[in-house]
């Protein structure tokens, strides 16, 4: 498996003929340095050069001046045909090739590159596989007889084919629905903790970007820099009105998304089991600022709330008792899916469960405004 | 029955003739292939050369076919290329067009995609834009085919020595005889479209990939040779 490797920008800028004066070039003086097996969105408006950004890495375009390194080699030097074999390439409109098989678009490049057949064929197989298309269904169809969704996977299976260390990704989800793009998006994070490539990846999707990125670049019309960090530091801090803009007034939310429940410290819940002597369990629940106490069975595992004036009525606990049910969240919840969840639901409290399902602690609308508070006091 | 003593004393003469009229067809076919081939990349490669040999190869196109049988029988004699150098220049026109239709019809995705992954210039055209232009590429072929099958009977006006089943065609309007006119017009007719459907065939096979609604461009033109290959198509 090759390494990844970085990938720098230094200065480059790209005029094409006939722009000059009030007629910005497509890319301005961009310097970024994406580090080696990082993901880097670049995200601006339409026209603000993050195609051209893009396709001077595997120079179908190139720069006016300026250098973009791959490790520490310019790619200028050297033979271009044999540095777009080593880099991927995936698009919006995918491009496969419709007279060839699937199989055979996803073995493009090691073709190329003069792999045996046995060894291309397998090769293609195990991608298949890894993008989530069974080669025994998929890989003897031709394109036209797959839906957007399957083309846009076996696009990803084909540029990683050669096992390049970089990846150029150009709105690579931007033509299917929101829900193949979710799915999409989240198989490439998994793939991406597995391969650790070093991506370059385009959208116009401030929420894609974050979701995305390890590093974001903000590019501006003109083709300005207007900001790279990564996304908390781009929510938190926008470098200037036209990024605050961008990310949109509900960047506070935003960065809802990014944290996670395990990244907040959970309240203790007030817990007690079927059979429970009634006045300790009293007791118990008026100590607690939170007046409900919540009935788990012998695993820890939530069974319903009783609330307070309940309990005081109760001669016993027994399951039956229990009444309102919260959401359930789990480690990998973002705060903002809990609080959606928790609005939804008209609850103060989700239930915070383990893989078993038992209950590790209590996650309130209350802690997670904080963190918004929080969050918006960092801001300028 | 004079007319059928008559064509049964000819079968020699006709089997003579198809074959005739199969070189004299075939030849103009696979050089005009040849020739269009090579115009047509050059064409794509140097956008400039495009426009002149398009409009070159419009203007043959216009001239009819028995004109152009006259005027080459000075220069090139009573041979077999006074007849063949017309025919394929009429082949070019109809193959340039849906050749660079084709070339012209491949995504530019797909093209942007065959760069990125490293295809050389001449590697993404064999193997990536021919292949994908074949549809057209094969229409070209059959129209081309047909055409040419027809225009075949007009080099019967350079003699006896010519016009594959044509030879009929005009023995018959001199001696005023139907059935050997139609000796000569009914086989024409039957090869054109026997060609046309082994070439449609191979279409099939050779793109399994492609919709079965692919039309060649016929450049379509008012020629009294168009009139049986017309009749044909
Ligand atoms: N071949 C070209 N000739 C002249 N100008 C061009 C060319 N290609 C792009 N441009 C211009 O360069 C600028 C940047 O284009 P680019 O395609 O990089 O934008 P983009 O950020 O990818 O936009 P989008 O989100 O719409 O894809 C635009 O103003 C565009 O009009
Ligand atoms: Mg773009």
């Amino acid at each position: 498996m090759s390494t990844a490797e970085r990938v720098v920008f230094q200065h480059v800028t790209k005029r094409y003929p006939g722009t000059g004066k009030g007629n910005p070039g497509a890319v301005e003086d961009l310097s970024l340095e994406v580090p080696a097996g990082k993901v880097c969105v670049l995200v601006g408006p339409s026209g603000c050069g993050k195609t051209t950004s893009l396709k001077m890495v595997n120079r179908l375009i190139e720069p006016t001046s300026g250098r973009i390194l791959i490790g520490d080699r310019d790619v200028m030097q050297g033979d271009v045909i044999a540095l777009r074999r080593g880099i991927g390439y995936v698009i919006q409109q995918v491009g496969l090739f419709p007279h060839q098989t699937i199989r055979e678009n996803v073995a493009t490049v090691p073709r190329l590159l003069g792999w045996e057949e046995a060894r291309r064929r397998d090769r293609a197989d195990e991608l298949l596989a890894l993008v989530g298309l069974d080669p025994a269904r998929y890989a003897e169809r031709y394109p036209s007889a797959l839906s957007g969704g399957e083309r846009q996977r076996v696009g990803v299976a084909r540029a990683l084919a050669a096992d390049p260390p970089v990846l150029l990704m150009d709105e690579p989800f931007g033509a299917v629905d929101p829900i193949v793009r979710e799915r999409l998006q989240n198989e490439l994070l998994r793939l991406q903790e597995q391969l650790a490539k070093t991506i370059l990846f385009v959208t116009h999707d401030i929420d894609e970007a974050i979701k995305m990125g390890d590093l974001v670049a903000v590019l501006q019309t003109g083709g300005h820099l207007a900001q790279f960090g990564t996304p908390d530091e781009i929510l938190a801090n926008p470098a200037s009105e036209f990024v605050a803009r961008f990310v949109g007034a509900d960047r506070g939310l935003k960065r809802l998304a990014l944290v996670r429940v395990r990244d907040l410290e959970l309240r203790p819940a007030p817990t007690a089991r079927p059979g429970d002597d009634v006045a300790a369990a009293r007791k118990r629940a008026a100590a607690d600022p939170f007046p409900y106490l919540l009935l788990v069975d012998d695993a820890n595992r939530p069974i319903g709330w009783i609330d307070d004036r309940r309990l005081q009525s109760l001669d016993s606990l027994t399951a039956d008792v229990a009444e309102s049910e919260s959401p359930l969240f789990d480690r990998h919840t973002t705060l903002k899916d809990a609080l959606s969840m928790l609005l939804e639901a008209g609850v103060q409290a989700g239930i915070v469960v383990n893989d078993a399902g038992a209950v590790q602690g209590l996650v309130t609308v209350e802690m997670i405004l904080e963190r918004t508070r929080a969050a918006a006091e960092d801001g300028p | 029955m004079i007319e059928v003593s008559w064509a049964l004393d000819h079968l020699d003469d006709l089997a003579f003739r198809v074959a005739q009229h199969i070189e004299l067809a075939a030849i103009p076919v696979m050089i005009g292939f040849a020739i269009s081939l090579a115009l047509a990349i050059w064409a794509v490669r140097r956008p400039v050369v495009r426009g002149p040999i398009v409009s070159a190869s419009g203007v043959l196109y216009t001239i009819p076919s028995a004109a152009l049988f006259a005027a080459l029988l000075p220069v090139t004699g009573i041979e077999i290329q006074t007849a063949v150098i017309p025919l394929t220049l009429y082949t070019l026109l109809i193959y340039l067009r849906n050749m660079l239709a084709g070339l012209d019809g491949v995504a530019p995705e797909v093209i942007e995609a065959a760069d990125a992954m490293g295809y050389g210039r001449w590697q993404r055209l064999l193997r990536v834009e021919l292949p994908l232009a074949l549809p057209l590429i094969v229409g070209g072929v059959r129209l081309a085919s047909v055409s040419t099958i027809g225009l075949v009977t007009v080099s019967g006006i350079l003699g006896d020595r010519f016009g594959g089943l044509g030879f009929f065609i005009f023995e018959g309007y001199r001696h005023n005889f139907g059935i050997e006119i139609a000796f000569g017009a009914v086989p024409t007719i039957l090869l054109a479209l026997a060609v046309d459907l082994v070439l449609q065939r191979l279409q099939g096979r050779l793109t399994p990939w492609a919709p079965r609604t692919v039309r060649a461009i016929d450049p379509g033109r008012a020629d009294p040779g168009r009139a049986v290959a017309g009749g044909a198509a």
